[in-house]
């Protein structure tokens, strides 16, 4: 699989406005880490199983752990992260919760302000594509990172088309770098 | 009721006073108003006349804009980039962009039901007169067209009384239509009200077909036990020759039915069907059999399997003649609408037809007369039959294995896939005899071969899976209940009350067509969970076809377990796209019916009655068309949510409502104008469930509605919370949202339910006579 920034379904064409490739974990930590406020939003095929690794919901919930980003678990996700004895994650549909991103008003899971990082992982690629050019369009002052595997243009950074080793390393090194283990 | 015209022509009329030759006087239009009920304020409404209502669900359900892209490319100013807050050079924003797609969208779904309409009407009248009486369902129906009635304000009893309806309707679509050019509508609101409008049409257009072909092909009328017909893969005998159908519009299938009846040879040829059409055919003759849904299509054709197609219009793939060539079977093409490019021989003999087509020297003809297409597709597919020998490009084992081999792991197929199947994968294991992965990917296809399209090396991988599947596939038998039609008066009757007063639970109504995420299994697992839980599910379309294809340990489907009426714990089909209008017609006759209200022209009110107390939610589940959009839009404008599957996300526009805007749900309590809290209910008006399971928590959550009974409300709640922490394991965190009084607290779940109120500072409100119409309020001065 190349590193090339193109969309992972053929068609998915987007622009002019693109996202800007996440070459190096670190820079994504490094955002997490300006960020004043992010959240991360996980999708029901993060609880699907790669032949090749563990499920990506391990990742969220040390993602969290480390730098203490709020989880949404959209669909059923939720179910998981309870199994994994993980209480902390929000149950919202993944319209709701773009939709909610969306609004500078929202306040957020916690009251205390909207959001400026939103990440996500794990929504069904064309879905998360349109969430993500919603987002584009329509919010005001929201970056959004997609940590799946294939480059998702809609969002302001992304990571490339990647094997599944090198992603599982991505999320490595990005975990390491945030502190957590 | 309103009659068309009248033409009255005297040859030599004498009177007193002079001799007229050749008179012919003509009227345009005579009323005949025997309908007693009085003229409600919006007979055949204009574009504008609802707008104020939309606007009111508008204000509460928000659109949430998902651009595909950040342009337009519409007209020769553009492209234009449209990202973030630039305006194209038409001065159009994205929001107003996306909107316009949206209505483009609902006018092509419009367009296409009212044109099929149209066409049924002309052919029907022209086959059998002006005049035939229209009858959905006998002394069981005194509410007839519930839909057309509640929009435009008229009750058709005949055949031509129809016509007039659909000059509304088409009226509405061009009107809509050129509001999306280039310089005219400049507001994304407007555009959605818009798209409200050709929806509502879209529900009459469709109201008018099925109504129409119900009371003049005599399809089951209203019938709880309408016949179960076979429905697979491997249904039809190959021992037969076999006309395949695909599309929606039933003359040409009625004119083979008629054909070989007339022959005396029914049951000697097979004919089958895809998608609507096939639901049809089988209302009009249960002998015949339905393959499956859309997706059915290149699986059938390519296992050579048809010895004659014959296509009508809409959902039919583009290349089905290219597809038919290369297993040497002949197509018919019979509506202008789908031409496929073959010579029109309408006005030929059908056996200088039957022998060019029997004899290869063209691919396929034209013929729009749907009895002469009928004659000759029966002639030809018999004398085809023995030639062709089910002919079929299937490759073998070795060929696959051989593909597997060369096979360079590129990944454009996967690529193109729209459900990320693991193609290259399976490719790898093919190399090794290993066809199991292939079969997988069967299960869960769409079929719409772009990997075959996407494939460098140009092979033919969809047809690898259907090698790798054909054990499965041809196991594939199960039975359908035939489309039943409309609603009788008397099911409402008996359901109306439950259903207003929320305790029967709600109204699932599973439509739309078969591009799924995951298979259609899921639709008939979502199905039977709230048919357990004594919801009324309506079915229609592909879905209706994908809900039989689940078999129980004793080899039932869920129509042979379940009753076929409009009650609760029923799966019932109401029919083809075109039947949809049954499942809006139902809920409007339970205002009419069980409310007594007024129905004539009286959208508005009929609609926030409906909004507020009729528990009734739409799911699309693998919804992939234009006319998806505008059966959906129909639907928003009476109130009603709907749900799609995550492929319906492409739709680019989803209405949803903010439960923490507690500003958002107030309504007016009818008895005494005050404003009053009722929470969320329901939530969005469009949204997409990621999986089967949040579908089923969110359509629970959607049935609850404003005028619930604390009974009802108690029982909505227990389906909510059971079913939220059964798929999603855990306590909804927004049930105290949904509880007005301590009454509404499910017993069992009291103790739990009581904390969490307390935690959340609840407060006790009260159930108000709801409406969000200030001219609703009977308390005046």
């Amino acid at each position: 699989m190349s590193a090339k920034p193109e969309p992972w379904q053929t068609a998915e064409i987007a622009g002019p406005k693109k996202a800007l490739v996440i070459t190096k974990p670190e820079i994504a930590a490094a955002m997490i880490k300006r960020a004043k406020r992010s959240i991360l939003v996980v999708g029901y095929l993060s609880t699907k199983t790669d032949k090749d690794t563990g499920k990506m919901i391990d990742y969220a919930i040390r993602l969290n752990k480390a730098a203490g980003i709020p989880i949404v678990a959209t669909a059923h996700t939720i179910q998981e992260f309870v199994k994994k004895g993980f209480e902390q994650a929000t149950q919202m549909n993944a319209m709701d919760i773009g939709n909610r991103l969306k609004d500078p008003t929202w306040k957020g899971l916690d009251g205390k302000g909207p959001y400026d990082v939103a990440l996500f992982m794990g929504l069904p690629y064309y879905m998360e594509f349109v969430i993500l050019s919603g987002l584009k369009h329509f919010s005001t002052n929201l970056k959004t990172i997609s940590l799946d595997r294939y480059y998702n243009p809609h969002a302001t950074w992304s990571f490339p088309n990647l094997k599944v080793e090198d992603w599982n390393q991505s999320f490595e090194t990005m975990i390491s770098k945030l502190g957590g283990n | 009721m309103v009659k068309k015209g009248l033409v009255v022509k005297a040859k030599e009329l004498k009177t007193d006073v002079a001799l007229v030759k050749n008179l012919e006087l003509s009227i345009g239009k005579i009323i005949d108003d025997t309908w007693d009920e009085p003229m409600g304020p919006t007979p055949f409404p204009s574009m504008t006349d609802l707008r104020d209502w939309d606007f009111k669900l508008l204000q509460r359900y928000k659109p949430f804009y998902l651009p595909y892209c950040d342009v337009c490319c519409l007209c020769t100013f553009g492209k234009c980039d449209l990202s973030g807050d630039k305006r194209g050079a038409c001065g159009l924003n994205m929001a107003a962009q996306q909107s316009r797609i949206v209505l483009l969208a609902c006018c092509i779904g419009a367009a296409t039901h009212i044109a099929h309409g149209r066409h049924l009407i002309d052919h029907l009248i022209e086959k059998y007169g002006r005049r035939i009486p229209l009858d959905s369902g006998g002394l069981n129906i005194d509410v007839e067209a519930p839909v057309t009635r509640l929009v435009v304000g008229v009750k058709p009893e005949t055949l031509q009384d129809l016509e007039e309806v659909l000059d509304w309707c088409e009226e509405q679509v061009t009107s809509c239509l050129s509001s999306a050019h280039t310089g005219q509508e400049g507001n994304n609101i407007d555009f959605e009200s818009k798209a409200f409008h050709v929806g509502m049409a879209d529900q009459v257009g469709m109201e008018v077909a099925d109504l129409a072909q119900i009371s003049v092909l005599n399809l089951p009328k209203a019938d709880p036990e309408a016949p179960l017909v076979e429905l697979g893969f491997g249904v039809a005998d190959v021992k037969k020759p076999t006309i395949l159908v695909i599309g929606h519009n039933v003359p040409s299938s009625v004119g083979i039915i008629d054909y070989l009846t007339k022959k005396k040879m029914l049951g000697k040829v097979e004919v089958v069907g895809i998608c609507c059409t096939a639901h049809d055919l089988t209302r009009y003759e249960p002998s015949a059999k339905i393959v499956g849904p859309i997706s059915w299509q290149l699986k059938y054709i390519r296992s050579g399997l048809a010895d004659l197609i014959v296509v009508d219009e809409q959902c039919i793939r583009a290349d089905t003649l290219e597809e038919a060539q290369k297993v040497k079977t002949p197509v018919i093409a019979s509506s202008p609408k789908n031409c496929l490019g073959l010579k029109n021989r309408t006005n030929d003999l059908a056996k200088e037809l039957v022998d060019d087509l029997v004899e290869a020297k063209v691919p396929g003809v034209l013929i729009l007369d749907p009895d002469k297409a009928g004659e000759v597709a029966v002639e030809a597919a018999i004398a085809v039959a023995p030639k062709r020998k089910r002919f079929n490009i299937i490759p073998d084992l070795e060929a696959i294995k051989a593909a597997g081999e060369a096979c360079g792991g590129c990944n454009e197929c996967i690529r193109a896939c729209p459900n990320n199947q693991p193609i290259p994968e399976a490719m790898k294991a093919a190399a090794l005899g290993d066809l199991d992965p292939l079969a997988t990917i069967l299960g869960e296809c769409v079929g719409c071969a772009r990997c075959d399209s996407a494939c460098p090396k140009d092979f033919s991988l969809h047809s690898f899976m259907i090698k790798a599947g054909e054990e499965k596939l041809w196991e594939e038998k199960f039975m359908m209940r035939s489309g039943r039609g409309s609603i009788s008066d008397v099911e409402i009757r008996n359901v109306g009350g439950p259903i207003v007063l929320g305790e029967i639970p709600g109204v699932i109504a599973i439509v739309g067509c078969s591009n799924y995420p995951e298979g259609g299994e899921a639709v008939a697992e979502i199905a039977e969970e709230f048919a357990k839980r004594r919801f009324i599910v309506v079915l229609s379309g592909c879905a209706a076809m994908s809900v039989a294809t689940v078999k129980d340990e004793e080899g039932k489907s869920l129509y042979e377990k379940y009753p076929g009426g409009f009650e609760a714990g029923g799966i019932l089909n109401v029919g083809s796209c075109v039947s949809n209008s049954h499942i809006a017609g139902a809920a409007i006759k339970i205002a009419s019916i069980f409310a007594k209200r007024n129905l004539r022209a009286n959208y508005e009110e009929i609609a926030d009655y409906i909004h507020n107390r009729v528990g009734a939610v739409g799911l699309a589940w693998g919804a992939y068309s234009q006319k998806a959009a505008a059966i959906a839009s129909g639907f928003w404008r009476l109130g009603v949510p709907v749900v799609v599957g995550p492929h319906g996300s492409k739709y680019r526009r989803m209405l949803l409502g903010r439960a923490d805007k507690k500003e958002d749900w107030y309504v007016y309590d009818a008895r005494t104008g005050d404003r009053v809290y009722v929470g969320p209910a329901p939530e969005h008006l469009f949204t997409t469930a990621e999986s089967k399971e949040e579908a089923i928590v969110m359509l629970m959550k959607l049935c609850m509605r404003p005028n619930d009974t604390t009974k009802g409300r108690s029982m909505k709640l227990t389906h909510y919370i059971d079913s939220h922490k059964r798929y999603f394991g855990v306590m909804p965190d927004d049930v105290h949202l949904f509880i007005r009084n301590k009454m509404d607290i499910p017993i069992t779940m009291k103790p739990e339910i009581l904390k969490i109120l307390e935690e959340k500072g609840w407060k006790e409100t009260r159930i108000p006579d709801p409406t969000l119409l200030k001219r609703m309020i009977r308390k005046r001065g």
